[in-house]
């Protein structure tokens, strides 16, 4: 697709996308707020997992902290939910870079196992932490912002700042990924010692990356807070973050578009179809499965890889 | 007496408790090619390795113009000027030609001689791939590909890694052309490289390393009427 064409084809989407909630009732419309969330957390991690070539499974995390944070904020200190929210990005950007320095001494298995306990150490913080996080209660009693004196309580509201919250973000993060920095991170996935006889400093390109992916998980995190307006230890837990690595790969690493479409499917499983099937986490493992066995780059390298097949006619019966 | 390129005083080197490099020594003129040789496993890209500083030498010091670098980083080495053209080749397979290219400029900023307009001008069929992938690019593109990449660096030497590893004879050829153009210009290159007639044609002096030895050392036109050594030391004539 050619770069005008591929600019129209997102304008009607973001388009069609703003006139959801006009024929959509908030069920709907509440489903693809938390799809949008969900999305810009799994683009996050995607720059960790398609882009640097490092497998995290502690993401939640940073969704975890912004969101913790800006709670607690928002019901101890009198700030509002937006006054609080640029604050919980900073401790957000804090706890990342203090995370990517610990976990970027390993790479491979060990930077996932070292992500992992980190993760699981704030798992345990939020749990047994009552006097701050009130344990397995959770914070609750938020209210959402007013940014202007708009009223983001209806699901329509919401929907729209959440649009163009997610679209602001993944722009940039298209951005990104196109610009020298994002070729040189591309570079340290496939050739790290060859960039290093470059002249990169390779751990240091890594720990940016790790700093913004857990930056823009903390945009996410301050839209869940907001969306939710509850937060428990649950939304920083191991299945969280395995949730989103999910969402990641199944959508098709290393592209901009995979990790939305991966999000989209997990949480429709997750919310529409748990309506209809109780187990819904083995429908989830079942369609995982069949993307890894007849899709295995994900579904959108996947399904354009059968497309220009089909294309050039070289599909066979 | 000019500063030496390079001067390599009498290092070794281990891979853990395997020692590879015994006491090797050698120098590299400026604006010179230096050929070094030997059979597999001599220890020719060990030695281009301990340069970049992706194995330090236990013992001994390299000299980069006269300035230390033996116990550097790769990128530190690499931003004082020293540019590889690896083994293999090693692009970046998921970026573009122009990406590849632009991804080495990025390292050390915009300099008067090496930039993509010169770079397209040396290998011009890189000119007519730059949107396409590396690791789609044909072996002899790829080598050009890596060359490429080192010059965009702007180095003050060039390591290269047996560059005419798997390439067609008409490619090789272009190769060593490309070689001693860069040689005109003035640059200092370390030639690795199995294919004898390709370096001893190019290079100035020669180095033979046998088992991490230096077993001979001295012009290259003197190897070039010396059958003997040829047979002695690299088993061809």
């Amino acid at each position: 697709m050619t770069s005008a064409r591929r600019s129209i084809a997102i304008g009607v989407l973001l388009l069609v996308a703003a006139l959801v909630p006009l024929v959509a009732g908030d069920y709907y419309v509440n489903l693809l707020s938390q799809m949008m969330i969900a999305a810009l957390l799994a683009a996050s991690l995607n720059l960790l997992v398609g882009y640097a070539g490092l497998t995290s499974l502690g993401h939640a995390s940073f969704l975890g902290v912004a969101a913790y944070s800006s709670a607690w904020l928002n019901l101890h200190s009198g700030l509002g939910p937006l006054a609080s929210a640029p604050l919980a990005l900073l401790g957000t950007l804090l706890v990342a870079a203090v995370f990517g320095w610990i976990a970027l001494r390993a790479s491979g298995l060990g930077f996932l196992m070292l992500t992992l306990a980190l993760s699981q150490v704030l798992w345990g913080l939020a749990y047994r932490w009552v006097g701050v996080t009130e344990g397995d209660n959770g914070l609750r009693g938020l209210t959402r912002p007013q940014p202007l004196g708009l009223d983001l309580d209806s699901a329509a509201a919401f929907y729209w700042m959440a649009l163009l919250v997610v679209t602001i973000a993944l722009g940039l993060i298209a951005l990104l990924v196109r610009s020298p920095f994002g070729a040189a991170l591309r570079g340290t996935r496939d050739q790290p010692r060859r960039m290093s006889a470059l002249g990169y400093d390779v751990w240091l390109i890594r720990w940016l990356t790790f700093v913004m992916a857990g930056f823009w998980a903390g945009v996410a995190g301050v839209l869940y807070i907001w969306y939710h307006q509850y937060i428990h230890p649950s939304s920083l837990s191991l299945q969280a973050s395995a949730e989103v690595l999910l969402a990641v790969i199944a959508g098709g690493a290393g592209t901009l578009a995979g990790p939305v479409v991966g999000a989209v499917v997990v949480v429709f499983l997750k919310n529409f179809v748990s309506s209809y099937v109780e187990r819904w986490n083995m429908l989830l493992g079942i369609v995982f499965l069949l993307i890894v066995l007849f899709l295995p780059e994900g579904l959108v390298p996947g399904v354009k890889r059968l497309l220009t097949r089909l294309r050039s006619g070289a599909l066979r019966p | 007496m000019a500063t030496d390129a390079l001067q390599i005083s009498a290092i070794d080197v281990l891979y853990g408790d395997s020692h590879i490099l015994h006491e090797v020594s050698l120098s590299l003129r400026e604006g010179t090619v230096l050929g070094l040789l030997g059979r597999n496993g001599a220890g020719k890209t060990t030695s281009i390795n301990a340069i970049i500083g992706f194995l330090p030498p236990r013992a001994g010091a390299i000299l980069l113009h006269g300035e230390r670098i033996d116990h550097r980083t790769p990128e530190a080495i690499a931003r004082l000027g020293v540019g590889l053209v690896p083994q293999g080749r090693r692009i970046f397979p998921s970026l573009s030609v122009r990406d590849n290219l632009l991804v080495a400029a990025n390292a050390r900023g915009q300099s008067p001689r090496w930039q993509l307009p010169s770079v397209y001008e040396l290998f011009p069929r890189l000119r007519e791939r730059e949107r396409q992938l590396g690791g789609l690019l044909s072996g002899g593109e790829q080598q050009m590909l890596a060359i490429g990449r080192a010059l965009m660096g702007n180095p003050r030497m060039l390591l290269l890694d047996e560059p005419s590893e798997g390439l067609a004879p008409l490619i090789v050829t272009e190769l060593g052309h490309t070689i001693a153009r860069l040689k005109a210009e003035g640059l200092s290159i370390v030639l690795v490289e199995q294919n004898l007639t390709l370096a001893l044609g190019l290079a100035d002096d020669v180095v033979i390393l046998n088992t991490g030895r230096v077993v001979h050392q001295g012009p290259a036109a003197a190897l070039r009427s010396s059958d003997a050594v040829i047979t002695q030391h690299l088993g061809v004539v």
